[in-house]
């Protein structure tokens, strides 16, 4: 009995450029989620910027990694909201009728995201460049910088996979990301969080956003990065893979 | 060689609540035209994804092409292909992307031309560069069916092709189901029109309440019926001739 060739990659690839094609095609996707974050830069860094009080002096440098993280999790709305649509036209079936690798589908997707808030993160950096950040940091430093904003989007483009194989309505496919969005502002993203009561510093201390805000701002700034940049690789990590499990069985579900 | 495309034993599904098919037999020759009939909700999307490997029954056998749909699924995806219900195209791209998109998950050799070759045959080729978001109901249907032929599987489902398409369309895609049982592929079709079924199928089976209560060629379904008893009844256009006539693309039969 001859075996059927699986072409994983190549399969992977014909998807990745399906959705890139999806995404170059409706600008308004990019412009939707960079333009979010940078007024909310520009916001924080002209208007009320001056009020606070971050031990830094410059508040662009502090503000950056939060802004980033903000605009990857409303970047990863879109593909959620992409998995739900392909999911409800005959897309799927068509692709999961035919013999291609199972999963390819939905990597494409994943790897979409991947760039696409690669794309925006760039964008944003740019714009912060003209707003007077700056940075001492060598390759190497970006380079970890761009890991860990690489495994901070993977971790959330799995639970976006998630809202996008279970919701039953597109509202739904989005929903998910407003919390996520909302996490930075209960944390050292904006303002120290000595400042904040207790039970709001506790948890803006404990939560993953502010171990990578910290970790990205240390490397940037070329400061040591202690422990911050471990313990924000668990939380990536960690909530990479328990996404990754319940977006599979999601997936699996579906197909 | 065996001379059956399909071969379906006593299938059996049942959702949460619903036993939609209970004991579902029948068999389809290569190179034929079959069409399951039955009306919204009989479990005709049903029998389809199961055939197509989407998915899973619970009872009974189903083979397609001779491979077991349940053990050997990844042998029958590569000898079908599927059009289901609703137009399974990307909006997004061109009619052209679409069809090297297939073309390239099918592993052919030279995609482009592959896509002209398809565009040429169903009439896209002046709208092949368009988003596909700009075609008619008709273009859609006919860009859907030509990416199910990429790669010229053997056997070929369509899922109410013509479901939601004006009489124009319907038209369209009846010639393109006659070329291609002509070209020899198998040819599964589902419908809720009877007319359908009369036009292109060479066997009939009526999907209902979970069971096929009837299976034959049109000829082999009239003799169930009493024998035709003649009377005289003036024959009045019905709107959809008319329509078509003044139109002035009146199918030919």
């Amino acid at each position: 009995m001859e075996t059927v060739k699986k072409h994983f990659f190549s399969d992977m690839g014909v998807m990745l450029g399906r959705s890139m094609r999806h995404i170059f095609r409706s600008m308004d996707t990019i412009i939707t989620v960079t333009i979010t974050p940078i007024a909310m830069m520009l916001l924080f860094v002209y208007v009320f910027g001056g009020a606070i009080q971050t031990g830094t002096d410059n508040y662009v440098n502090y503000l950056l990694p939060g802004i980033l993280l903000i605009a990857i999790a409303s970047g990863i709305a879109y593909t959620a909201y992409r998995l739900f649509m392909d999911m409800q036209r005959g897309i799927f079936e068509r692709f999961h009728s035919m013999p291609i690798a199972r999963s390819a589908p939905l990597w494409g997707h994943v790897l979409t995201s991947l760039v696409s808030n690669a794309i925006s993160v760039v964008v944003i950096i740019l714009v912060a460049l003209i707003m007077g950040f700056r940075s001492s940091a060598g390759v190497l430093s970006w380079l970890a910088v761009a890991g860990i904003l690489a495994l901070f989007t993977l971790a959330l483009t799995w639970i976006a996979a998630i809202a996008g194989l279970s919701a039953t309505s597109v509202d739904g496919a989005g929903a998910f990301s407003y919390p996520l969005i909302f996490l930075p502002f209960i944390s050292s993203a904006f303002v120290p969080t000595e400042s904040m009561p207790s039970v709001v510093r506790a948890f803006a201390e404990n939560q993953p956003v502010t171990s990578i805000v910290e970790a990205i701002r240390a490397l940037l700034s070329g400061q040591p990065v202690g422990n911050d940049i471990w313990i924000a690789l668990a939380w990536c990590v960690g909530i990479m893979l328990v996404a990754y499990v319940f977006a599979m069985r999601a997936y699996k579900k579906r197909v | 060689m065996q001379n059956q495309a399909i071969q379906v034993k006593g299938l059996q599904k049942s959702y949460t609540k619903l036993h939609v098919l209970k004991g579902v037999d029948f068999e389809v020759e290569k190179g034929s035209i079959f069409a399951l009939l039955g009306s919204n909700g009989a479990g005709k999307t049903t029998i389809v994804k199961i055939l197509t490997t989407l998915l899973k029954h619970d009872g009974g056998t189903a083979a397609v092409n001779g491979f077991d749909v349940a053990s050997r699924p990844d042998h029958v995806r590569q000898s079908i292909s599927l059009t289901g219900q609703f137009a399974a195209v990307d909006e997004i791209l061109t009619g052209r992307e679409n069809l090297i998109m297939i073309a390239k998950l099918r592993h052919l050799n030279n995609p482009r031309q592959v896509a002209d070759d398809l565009l040429n045959r169903f009439g896209l080729t002046d709208a092949a560069d368009r988003r596909v978001s700009t075609y008619s109901g008709g273009m859609r249907r006919r860009l859907d069916i030509a990416m199910s032929l990429v790669g010229k599987p053997q056997l070929i489902f369509l899922d109410e092709p013509t479901t939601g398409l004006d009489p124009e369309g319907r038209i369209e895609v009846w010639k393109t189901v006659k070329e291609l049982a002509n070209g020899g592929t198998t040819v599964f079709l589902t419908t809720q029109y009877l007319e359908e079924a009369e036009q292109l199928a060479d066997r009939i089976a009526i999907l209902h309440e979970g069971k096929i209560i009837a299976n034959g060629t049109l000829a082999e379904l009239k003799k169930l019926f009493p024998p035709a008893k003649v009377e005289y009844v003036e024959k009045q256009p019905t709107l959809e001739e008319i329509f078509l006539a003044i139109i002035g693309k009146k199918e030919e039969k």
